[in-house]
């Protein structure tokens, strides 16, 4: 695969990363472009996660190449783009001192973002009378809106979600299907991970499988 | 938002969840008073000794202790947390730079705190004219302690037993910091002049502020 393909976000050309001397992800090459939403599916341990976190440029590629908005995964380059990437993970990335309000806060000004424009965020995913809860005091569903409340407010490019619709009511997913519908119609790209293939296929454009840390074959 | 800002705001936040959770006014503080409490009880009344060692038992307290300020928040520093900074756009200098400033307003704190518990305890005799020299190693020291912790907790960051690897590089690292703290009043009490251990903790505070700086993006991406 060519770096050079045209309107993709994201290209991985035989990328691999070793995590303390194991072989997690080998020689996974794709494509995605704008305004696309790509499935990853694959059982417990073989590399989804890690994958995830070569596209938010926050693992090193230590065989193949890639590039991630432009910028190639490896470099200092990446710290120019970190900001248009949104990451969903296992564990949600929240201060547990802090509530739910005070964490979208200290996201907004960190990255510069209009810090009045939380409200409104907050009353989309329907955490506006639980706003000032601890992150400590929030179910796992509360802080799965917090974090989707924050990307409403960096507007990330490139949204990357980790098994993100595991333990959320209808509404929850609702809400998470929406982020995604957001973002693809502003252009962005999405990637999704879970070990459910079947629920992927609802809703991604393309799913791929993982196995062993190896891109197999569309599911 | 500038660099700055990011710092200020790191700061910030980080003086606010301290303010909540109180590690340092909770239990780091009345540790190091009962550490201050057992040498007079080790001593037993030999009150002329007491007085005598006041001083040097507030720099090992204070530095040993001040050392856990250090490294509270690497102790807290979860990775999503750094991750999200990550993803925020956060420079890691700017992180390095923030969370000094906060760690060193808490030190400071905890040293001023701690000297008047060994006023009030030891009786200690001090030299004429001592408050201003002792400010001043106190605020230097201080500083330097927590540009030590925030570096070692960077450097330590995403490995096991982080908290017991950063104790390992700071303390050796600490010495110019407890020879320059204590030696500014044993100087003043000797007149043999307080400048060059001054001089000592502000360049160890500066090759420190340096180096955090410096190193926040390399040691930032060799922890990925």
């Amino acid at each position: 695969m060519r770096l050079e393909a045209v309107g993709a976000n994201v290209i991985l050309d035989g990328a691999g990363v070793s995590l303390g001397g194991l072989a997690v992800l080998r020689g996974i090459s794709l494509s995605i472009g704008s305004a696309e939403v790509v499935g990853i599916a694959g059982p417990n341990g073989s590399g989804k996660t890690t994958l995830l976190r070569l596209l938010a440029t926050l693992a090193r590629p230590d065989e193949g190449s890639g590039r991630v908005l432009g910028a190639t995964l490896g470099t200092t380059e990446v710290y120019a783009v970190r900001h248009d990437i949104g990451l969903i993970g296992h564990v949600p990335a929240l201060i547990h001192e802090l509530s739910l309000r005070e964490n979208l806060e200290h996201a907004a000004r960190l990255a510069g973002d209009d810090v009045s424009r939380i409200d409104r965020a907050l009353r989309v995913v329907g955490l506006e009378g639980a706003a000032d809860r601890k992150v400590g005091q929030s179910s796992h569903g509360m802080l799965r809106r917090a974090e989707a409340a924050r990307l409403l407010l960096t507007r990330p490019r490139l949204l990357l979600l980790d098994e993100a619709f595991s333990g959320l009511d209808t509404s929850a997913r609702d809400l998470v299907d929406a982020l995604v519908e957001r973002s693809v119609a502003a252009g962005g790209s999405v990637v999704m991970v879970s070990h459910d293939a079947n629920h992927l296929a609802s809703r991604a454009d393309r799913v791929m499988t993982i196995s062993s840390g190896r891109i197999e074959a569309p599911a | 938002m500038s660099f700055w800002d990011q710092a200020v705001e790191i700061a910030r936040v980080d003086l606010q969840v301290e303010r909540r959770i109180g590690d340092v006014l909770r239990i780091i503080f009345p540790f190091a008073v009962v550490a201050l409490l057992v040498f007079p009880l080790a001593l037993g009344i030999d009150l002329a000794a007491i007085t005598r060692i006041g001083p040097a038992v507030f720099w090992a307290i204070g530095v040993l202790f001040g050392m856990q300020v250090a490294l509270r928040q690497a102790a807290d520093d979860r990775p999503e947390r750094r991750d999200l900074y990550a993803l925020l756009g956060v420079d890691p200098a700017a992180r390095f730079v923030g969370r000094s400033m906060s760690g060193s307003l808490l030190m400071l704190g905890f040293m001023f705190a701690l000297m008047v518990a060994t006023l009030l305890l030891y009786s200690p005799r001090l030299p004429e004219g001592w408050p201003i020299p002792a400010a001043a190693a106190i605020l230097l020291t201080s500083i330097g302690l927590t540009e030590l912790g925030t570096l070692a907790g960077e450097v330590t960051a995403g490995l096991r037993n982080r908290t017991a690897l950063a104790s390992l590089i700071v303390a050796p690292l600490a010495i110019p910091l407890v020879l320059g703290g204590s030696q500014t009043l044993e100087s003043l009490a000797r007149d043999t002049g307080i400048l060059p251990w001054l001089l000592l903790l502000f360049a160890t505070d500066l090759a420190l502020a340096v180096a955090g700086v410096g190193l926040a993006r390399p040691i930032e991406e060799a922890s990925r």
